[in-house]
């Protein structure tokens, strides 16, 4: 397959070969650097959404909020029954007065202490996977009976739109990916057949002393495969760097979801198939070009 | 004696222009040597383009290695040009290769390991007294220099059939005469040779070669090859070549 692909040693000296010169090797770096950075962000806008995602989609509050204490207190033990005989709900955590009182203090000050302003009983409840609307529809059923001024709020839904603008991130990071690789396409396309027009009249030599049209395109692909594999090693080097710069002054923020943010090995992995299927796009777009121009010869 | 190429009322016309060849019907035997002559501009390039496949005819039929030449698809070209050896009016040397690479070219493609193609190329290169500029890329040569890498490069492969344009006109008449004796000799192991000259000289050296000559696109005479000496009533003609 390789020896089909490239040209042997002796067949490499038919066209010449412009190393570096050019801007194609420099083209395919910026694309290279960009398609990657644009790849990472993708990967990791999913990763933190989906860790976010499952850390939330299976909590949500229980809040009861009443003025009346007694009433409060009754449909706090009530609801707490009512939790616990779901086959859904695998644990209920009360949240204690004192730390709501705590949570608040920064606001109400610590006078907040005091009786006078009735707090709300917050029960934090973790489901058996994910939150279903079924699930809490039956528990606000079943709420709704035995202590009318509870109210359950799953963690999921309040930060909705914040997965839905993560969502659209991820859509545009792959957009820029595809069109990126797209302008890339283009770009080897311009220079195969810039390359080939230049040197047509070796082209029709080769052809006239019996080349196969293959041996010609071969000698076209390793000249474009080497521009590529340049550009691809130092776009990569780049956008690796890069990465990993931002990587550690996201971990310094010490914020959950940045820190949620980093890349798994398997998406290290991937984003190394970035420039290995760059460098093969290249040469197979280069091979195709060469053929086809080939064609229009006899 | 078997024939290598067969013209049946073959027309060239380069896009809606008049016809540059018409009518043209001959046929060639394997082994022979042929002269093709004519004014400039009768049509000697346009016909030995038809003959190593640089071009398809208009109309008209083309034999080739009894194989429809006309019609041949693009993947089976390579196979067959391998087999022609052409010395090109313009040379046609690879610009950054050497003289050696150059000659070696048709080795190459053709697949020949490396190992092989040293000596080949070293005596041929010794024949057309080149040796001493193997390494010299073809824009330090001179014009007899190149159009001796060309014909050693045509030759290399020992190809069935040489078509040579004008493959004398740079050299002086010494390096001609020798050049002449290398298609002879080409000639005596098999080869059909093909020759487009204004040169009566080189002509007259070779007793057996038989003569076509172009006139305005056309055989000047319809059944084709002539044999060589020319009648009296044609030698007027070729000698004084009439513009186009």
């Amino acid at each position: 397959m390789i020896g089909a692909f490239f040209p042997s040693r002796q067949d490499r000296r038919l066209i010449p070969q412009a190393r570096l010169t050019g801007p194609m090797p420099w083209v395919i770096t910026v694309m290279m650097f960009l398609t990657i950075l644009a790849a990472a962000a993708g990967l990791a806008l999913g990763a933190a959404s989906d860790k976010v995602n499952a850390d939330l989609a299976g909590r949500a509050t229980v809040q009861i909020v009443t003025a009346d204490a007694d009433a409060r207190r009754q449909q706090s033990d009530a609801a707490e029954l009512v939790l616990r005989a779901d086959p859904a709900v695998t644990a209920i955590t009360p949240v204690a007065d004192a730390e709501l009182r705590d949570l608040l203090a920064p606001w109400l000050g610590s006078g907040a202490a005091n009786r006078d302003i009735p707090l709300p009983v917050l029960i934090d409840v973790d489901f058996r996977g994910r939150a279903d609307t079924a699930t809490l529809a039956r528990l606000r059923g079943a709420l709704a009976q035995t202590a009318p001024d509870a109210r359950i709020d799953p963690h999921g839904q309040w930060l909705r739109p914040v997965f839905d603008l993560l969502a659209m991130l991820r859509w545009l990071a792959l957009a820029l990916v595809v069109m990126l690789l797209l302008a890339s396409t283009a770009a080897v396309v311009l220079s195969a057949r810039s390359s080939f027009e230049s040197h047509a009249d070796t082209i029709d030599v080769l052809h006239l002393l019996g080349s196969t049209n293959q041996q010609i395109a071969r000698l076209f692909q390793r000249r474009i495969a080497l521009d590529a594999a340049m550009g691809a090693a130092m776009g990569t080097l780049a956008a690796v760097a890069v990465l990993l710069l931002l990587g550690r002054a996201a971990a310094q923020l010490d914020s959950g979801l940045v820190a949620a943010g980093t890349l798994a090995w398997q998406d290290w992995a991937l984003l190394a198939l970035v420039p290995i299927g760059g460098i093969a796009l290249a040469v197979l777009t280069a091979r195709v070009t060469v053929l086809r121009a080939l064609r229009n010869k006899l | 004696m078997d024939s290598i190429v067969q013209f049946e009322n073959v027309g060239l016309r380069y896009g809606t222009g008049p016809e540059a060849l018409a009518d043209i019907s001959f046929t060639l035997f394997a082994g022979q040597f042929y002269f093709l002559t004519g004014a400039s501009g009768a049509g000697k390039s346009s016909l030995l383009r038809l003959l190593y496949l640089a071009q398809r005819p208009s109309r008209g039929l083309i034999r080739l290695f009894n194989t429809d030449a006309v019609t041949l698809s693009r993947d089976r070209l390579p196979g067959f040009r391998r087999r022609i050896g052409v010395v090109f009016q313009d040379f046609r040397l690879v610009p950054h290769l050497s003289a050696f690479d150059n000659i070696a070219l048709p080795l190459r493609i053709g697949g020949m390991r490396e190992a092989d193609i040293e000596k080949p190329v070293r005596e041929i290169l010794d024949w057309v007294k080149l040796a001493e500029r193997a390494d010299a890329l073809p824009a330090t040569l001179s014009g007899g220099e190149q159009q001796r890498v060309a014909i050693a490069r045509a030759v290399i492969t020992r190809p069935e059939i040489l078509i040579a344009d004008e493959p004398t006109g740079n050299v002086d008449p010494e390096m001609a005469v020798r050049l002449l004796r290398l298609f002879e000799a080409l000639n005596r192991m098999g080869t059909t040779i093909v020759v487009a000259t204004h040169d009566i000289h080189l002509m007259t050296r070779i007793k057996r070669a038989q003569m076509m000559r172009l006139e305005n696109g056309r055989l000047s005479d319809p059944t084709g090859a002539l044999r060589y000496p020319p009648r009296p009533s044609d030698s007027g003609g070729w000698q004084q070549g009439e513009p186009t």
